[in-house]
């Protein structure tokens, strides 16, 4: 056992090691899963909405990925040969057994609302608030769903493709304090 | 949630009436950075605490939407600006993980021996911050000082102490010199004994102890669960670290050990940077003794990393490869694909998520940072607590508000 050379992704309890295959084979058969590939070696399954929620909830209970590594969302307005509008990232790892995997949504005005999933992972919560400020795509059942970066009378999503780099001239609006009237 | 306390529950509020509230931040000199806090007290113990951040947003991720994968390195070394070198890196490394470009190992063990001298100095400020909080001055001047000799040695490795913009896609933006590796091996000898030194003053130090000790827990499943990353969580027993378990770069050949603790409160965390820091030493020590030779840029012909300076000012092929590479239309181009890339940065998983759209500018260039993910913790860690450990906490989480707004 000394001797052991470290292998990555073997750091489990011993026992039946689960492979990231079984994991995607069991996919397969799970209802809402519309696609799924790899590039650069990495894992992306592509959920329907509906069922994103159930996906989860059984990639984190039977399959033991456990942390939700980060939450993100992709505006492909202007993106060549793309059929939806935005797309969600959910990066999930399983420390256990040090796996990785990706599962996307595509989202479509007006339609822009998935379930939140803070009722899995509490990490989630700031994560689910950036994108609803960034991209405005709504979580229901998030239990305190402010904007995280942008201020609350921010009228815009910024990180949307048609939301130009300068601003909507905003800041012109900011009131000026002056050394007198402070 | 700072409303949901008093707006429609009048009954509550009655029962409430002895609650102050307290404002803290965004200008106060405990926080440190911009990030500002609503706490809820009863007495001097805290009952709620809110986080309003946002102060720093400088829109960094739609700013990478416009700037190519060279330029925007830039941009990330304001995002932790303590560990600048650790960004770049992270920021490089997704981009070739996008271009699937393999890097030269000589360009693999500079990367690590930046990243990890980075790490020592993010870890120096953490742990001083901290320890200046809660009034260990001493400690912190000695930290900085060591702080100082690292800045000197990006200063000769790349010109810049603070901003170092050090990496390039494909390799670097200059070899090593040997006046560089005489500095870091001078680092090498003095560090162990100053790292002694900042032991002896604070370990053991019965006022820190009290003040750190059992503050702030948090425990292996909650870390887990809220996506705790890096010094914090390995403090609560998660052994994870990306340079161990998804070694990239040239971790795979170095010997090093992951430091955990099983305590979880500030202690531990402070415990566990202290370990770190030894660690990271022993792996700047291999690297620097190891260092292959060879070229630190990927091969010219490849078209993915910029040529040498010298021969772009001295041959006619340099010129051109260079001019082609910067040109708009001829440069880079990133397939239409997506792809994240994550690495071991001093405060956790640093990670971006790319999305290539056959040009070289990102198409979204989305940062995952640990900051962000560990402010958000802060409310769960504080409650009970007395208002004088909100400092301890604050600085054992190490936020750093440029890299929390972005």
């Amino acid at each position: 056992m000394e001797n052991e050379p470290f292998v990555p992704g073997l750091a489990g309890k011993g026992g039946h090691l689960i492979a990231l295959e079984e994991v995607l084979d069991a996919l397969k058969l799970q209802a809402g899963v519309l696609d799924m590939d790899a590039f650069r070696g990495q894992w992306r399954v592509v959920v329907d909405s509906s069922q994103l929620h159930a996906t989860l909830k059984r990639l984190k209970e039977a399959w033991q990925f456990d942390m939700l590594v980060d939450i993100t969302c992709v505006d492909y307005l202007q993106y060549q040969h793309a059929t939806d509008r935005f797309g969600m990232v959910y990066l999930l790892a399983c420390t256990e057994r040090n796996q990785r995997l990706a599962i996307r949504v595509l989202l479509n005005e007006p339609n822009l609302v998935l379930p939140t999933v803070t009722d899995l992972w509490a990490g989630a919560d700031w994560m689910e608030r950036e994108v609803w400020d960034m991209f405005g795509i709504r979580f229901e059942g998030h239990s305190d769903l402010r904007r995280i970066l942008m201020p609350e009378a921010f009228a815009a999503h910024p990180l949307r493709k048609d939301y130009p780099r300068q601003g909507r001239g905003e800041r012109h609006n900011f009131p000026v304090v002056t050394r007198d009237q402070s | 949630m700072p409303l949901t306390l008093l707006s429609g529950q009048f009954s509550q509020a009655n029962e409430r009436e002895y609650l102050w509230s307290l404002n803290f931040g965004p200008q106060h000199p405990a926080t440190h950075t911009t990030l500002r806090l609503l706490l809820t007290l009863d007495g001097e113990r805290v009952v709620d605490a809110v986080p309003d951040i946002g102060y720093l947003h400088s829109g960094f991720e739609k700013i990478g939407e416009h700037l190519d994968f060279n330029q925007y390195v830039t941009v990330t070394d304001r995002m932790n600006y303590v560990s600048p070198m650790a960004n770049n890196v992270a920021w490089h490394h997704a981009v070739e993980q996008l271009l699937g470009i393999d890097v030269p190992p000589r360009c693999k063990y500079l990367r690590v021996i930046v990243s990890e001298l980075a790490m020592i100095g993010d870890h120096l400020v953490a742990a001083g911050a901290m320890g200046l909080d809660v009034g260990a001055f001493t400690f912190f001047l000695y930290g900085f000082y060591q702080r100082e000799k690292i800045y000197d040695i990006f200063e000769s490795l790349c010109g810049a102490r603070f901003t170092n913009s050090y990496t390039r896609v494909g390799g670097l933006s200059q070899d090593i010199t040997p006046l560089t590796i005489e500095k870091i091996r001078d680092f090498i000898k003095g560090f162990p004994a100053v790292l002694r030194d900042m032991e002896n003053l604070l370990t053991r130090n019965r006022v820190f102890i009290d003040r750190t000790q059992g503050v702030g827990v948090l425990t292996r499943d909650e870390a887990i669960n809220r996506s705790v990353t890096g010094p914090i969580a390995r403090a609560s027993g998660v052994t994870r670290d990306l340079r161990k378990d998804e070694p990239y770069l040239a971790y795979g050949d170095l010997d090093f050990k992951i430091c955990c603790s099983e305590a979880g409160d500030c202690y531990a965390r402070y415990l566990v940077r202290m370990h770190e820091m030894r660690e990271s030493l022993k792996i700047v020590t291999q690297a620097i003794e190891n260092l292959p030779a060879g070229p630190v840029n990927v091969d010219g012909a490849q078209r993915t990393g910029l040529p040498d300076k010298h021969q772009v000012y001295q041959t006619i092929e340099g010129t051109i490869e260079h001019f082609e590479l910067l040109m708009s239309n001829r440069g880079l181009a990133a397939p239409c694909d997506e792809v994240y890339a994550a690495v071991e940065a001093p405060n956790g998983e640093l990670g971006f998520y790319i999305v290539g759209d056959g040009t070289d500018v990102a198409y979204r260039a989305r940062c995952r940072p640990p900051s962000f993910v560990h402010f958000a913790i802060f409310p769960h860690l504080i409650r009970g607590h007395q208002i004088s450990d909100v400092v301890a906490v604050l600085g054992s989480l190490n936020i750093i508000a440029a890299e929390l707004d972005r």
